[in-house]
């Protein structure tokens, strides 16, 4: 029978902890099986014992495609660079739904975790974590609909230069890292500031429904004045999204300092946000 | 050999202020100088820090427990021990202070925690493992060990929101007991499930205890299963470690303490106007007291100790024949008992101030709480006052049938004292012949 000691001389010391940064990344590592298995439940309680909660990851992109084909597209007349209108926003849509998902549930991870973190101690952080993993199965689930389209235009033979895919398919996981590990900080900001203002919960909501439409989904950057395209790219989530549109569509205007910056930006958010995540974690419990 | 857990000066404070989500209006208002003073319940006791607004609930708190120690943490409500294992859980950080475990750490605060209603038994008992910081690999090694004591048999595949309550908890629990800390930490999780299963929760902590050698922290009120399982209780009390012995000691002190602070509480109700005060036009409540020997108001009682409940009232226009009914009954509204002062009671009264007294003696009730109402009449003609409760009592101690378990209930809805006798009898038993 397989036995798991604890190594010898293990030690733990519990006291107020001091500094503002103290990543334990061994205890993490410890954890790792729990992780696996948060993620596990997840799919399981989302996909398993229902038909609609997979469909809906299919349905919802193509819906509101729909929706911003009619009012965007054909109402207010905003072009999409050339690209078929479903394909255009469906690309959009897959780098901004995987990191609304990622915020939205992981930035309430100390509200709706209050009663397991008062039962029992685990590094708080793997919940966000295991958030942003569990996200990537409703990620694929949607490039479903954005494969049915571009398979459609592509034997339908319109916009040849467009749909084509390429070598370029391989780098899609850097942007969708780079939306990873923007959405992990944010969450943890989020988080943060959720545990100790209750009502932050609904201003959050708002900024990101607002977020999406300062991010370049629905309008191709280069409709963009030009005094006003700083406003774009002070948008950390601009160049993943280009970037998506990029490697998939092949088009998008990506230059190497706003990718550096926006990196920037990401790794950033991400220490920020893990050390007001673990200022937070050390006594929430006590007012959850 | 080195002690496995060392706690030296351990302290919590908590800021009442900061109890419950604040809102970031009242941030902001603490922050432009608009202070919102919470009133701080219970802030002037000695537990207040220097800020009214915070209270030490653990202060300075040091003991250290050796391998294979089974430590019973025993103290009231709101003692600090719940403080304690959280504190040493990991839950939440000290204020100051340090602990120190050796050997991997398991808390129970409760059994079952992050169990989800989607999943199946087997999919819980991993997931309910890893939460509880086993690796995917002990949680497989055990498995069967596990579903066999959970005696859940067949229903293992089956999403747990189907189980019965009984079935979810015994689950839980058989996650929970296979586990293999240096150290556990358990809080109150034997308080579930039937008894039945409960006897074999608490034989596999024994077991584990005393064949493992493992260290074992054992919060809980069912004083019979911290005196049965271990070898010496700490007793804590407004923050502090007052005690620590072995569990008879600690626990006859215990019991001697639980009175005191109860005292303080009302155990009167007094009417100054007579246009809250219970009555009509005829007469007219003053007040209820209830007192024991040493004459002042008092809400608890030990079982043995007789009280009397102090009627005031005062009689605006002559009255024939009226008498109190006075009432003991339990939360659920069961009458333990009707009282009257129908036949001490005056045939005629007169106007003025009256005061009728009932011996409540001692050795009666139950350990248990009571509302005493009454209601004034004249039988057969007219109610004068309506029946209604006014007060609560408490009955504690040990009881009068010398039961130790303090929160766990004697049957019935009163107690008496009842006399035995039990001896040696020697000659065969013969029926008495009639007649």
């Amino acid at each position: 029978m397989a036995e798991v000691k604890a190594p010898p001389n293990y030690e733990i010391v519990i006291e107020p902890s001091r500094g503002w940064f103290r990543l334990r990344w061994d205890e993490l590592w410890e954890y790792r099986d729990l992780l696996v298995i948060l993620v596990q439940r997840d799919f399981i309680s989302r996909y398993k014992q229902t038909l609609l909660g997979p469909l809906w990851h299919v349905l919802q992109p193509v819906v509101m495609t729909i929706v911003f084909a009619i009012v965007f597209g054909r109402i207010a007349g905003i072009p999409t660079d050339g690209i078929p209108t479903p394909l255009f926003y469906l690309c959009g849509l897959l780098a901004w739904n995987y990191f609304a998902q990622n915020i939205t549930a992981g930035g309430a991870t100390f509200i709706s975790n209050a009663h397991i973190f008062g039962k029992v101690y685990f590094p708080r952080l793997i919940v966000p974590l295991s958030i942003v993993a569990a996200n990537l199965v409703a990620f694929f689930l949607q490039t479903i609909p954005f494969a049915l389209f571009f398979i459609y235009y592509k034997v339908t033979g319109d916009h040849a230069p467009e749909v084509q895919l390429t070598w370029r398919l391989l780098l899609l996981p850097l942007p969708l890292l780079h939306i990873a590990v923007l959405s992990l900080g944010i969450s943890l900001l989020m988080s943060a500031s959720t545990a100790k203002y209750r009502d932050l919960v609904h201003l959050n909501q708002f900024i990101i429904q607002l977020w999406m439409f300062a991010t370049p989904i629905i309008y191709p950057i280069s409709k963009i004045p030009e005094h006003w395209k700083w406003l774009i790219w002070a948008n950390p989530m601009s160049v993943p999204v280009e970037a998506f549109r990029y490697i998939l569509l092949g088009r998008g205007s990506l230059q190497v300092s706003e990718i550096v910056i926006s990196v920037l930006v990401a790794i950033v958010s991400l220490f920020a946000g893990i050390a007001a995540f673990q200022k937070v974690e050390k006594t929430v419990v006590d007012s959850l | 050999m080195k002690p496995v857990v060392e706690v030296e000066n351990l302290s919590k404070l908590y800021r009442l202020g900061g109890i419950g989500a604040s809102s970031l209006r009242e941030s902001l208002e603490t922050l432009l100088g608009k202070k919102k003073t919470r009133p701080a319940p219970g802030a002037s006791d000695a537990r207040s820090g220097s800020d009214p607004n915070s209270f030490w609930a653990l202060k300075d708190v040091s003991f250290s427990v050796n391998p294979g120690e089974v430590v019973g943490i025993l103290g009231r409500n709101g003692a600090g021990k719940s403080t304690l294992l959280k504190i040493l859980s990991r839950i939440t950080e000290p204020t100051s202070g340090r602990a120190i475990l050796r050997g991997r750490v398991v808390s129970l605060l409760e059994v079952g925690t992050g169990f989800h209603p989607e999943l199946t038994g087997r999919e819980n008992i991993f997931l309910n493992g890893a939460i509880l910081g086993m690796k995917r690999a002990e949680i497989a090694a055990k498995f069967d060990e596990i579903v066999e004591f959970s005696e859940v048999g067949k229903f293992i595949d089956t999403p747990v929101k189907r189980y019965s309550s009984g079935m979810f908890v015994r689950l839980a629990f058989a996650v929970a007991a296979h586990l293999e800390p240096e150290i556990l930490l358990i809080d109150e999780v034997l308080a579930v499930g039937d008894a039945g299963f409960q006897k074999k929760c608490l034989g596999k902590m024994d077991e584990v205890a005393s064949q493992h050698g493992r260290t074992v922290f054992f919060v809980s009120h069912n004083i019979a299963a911290v005196s049965a399982l271990c070898d010496n209780v700490i007793l804590i009390e407004g923050g502090r470690c007052v005690m620590r012995d072995v569990p008879s000691k600690v626990i006859s002190h215990y019991f001697s303490s639980i009175l005191p602070e109860d005292q303080a509480s009302d155990g009167q109700i007094f009417w100054s106007g007579d246009a809250k005060a219970p009555g009509n036009a005829e007469v007219s409540l003053r007040g209820l007291k209830l007192c024991g020997s040493a004459g002042v108001p008092q809400s608890t009682f030990e079982a043995d100790e007789p009280f009397s409940v102090e009627i005031y009232f005062e009689i605006k226009q002559r009255l024939r024949g009226a008498r109190f009914n006075l009432s003991f009954s339990t939360l659920e509204g069961e009458i333990a008992f009707v009282a009257t002062d129908h036949i001490y009671q005056f045939e005629n009264l007169e106007p003025g101030e009256y005061r009728s007294v009932c011996q409540v003696p001692g050795k009666l009730l139950n350990r248990r709480k009571y509302r005493v109402g009454l209601h004034f009449g004249i039988p057969g003609d007219r109610m004068l006052i309506d029946q209604a409760d006014y007060l609560e009592v408490t009955i504690g101690g040990v009881g009068n049938q010398a039961t130790i378990f303090p929160d766990q209930a004697w049957p019935g809805i009163v107690c008496p004292k009842i006399e035995w006798q039990v001896e040696r009898f020697s000659g065969a038993f013969q029926p008495s012949k009639i007649g």
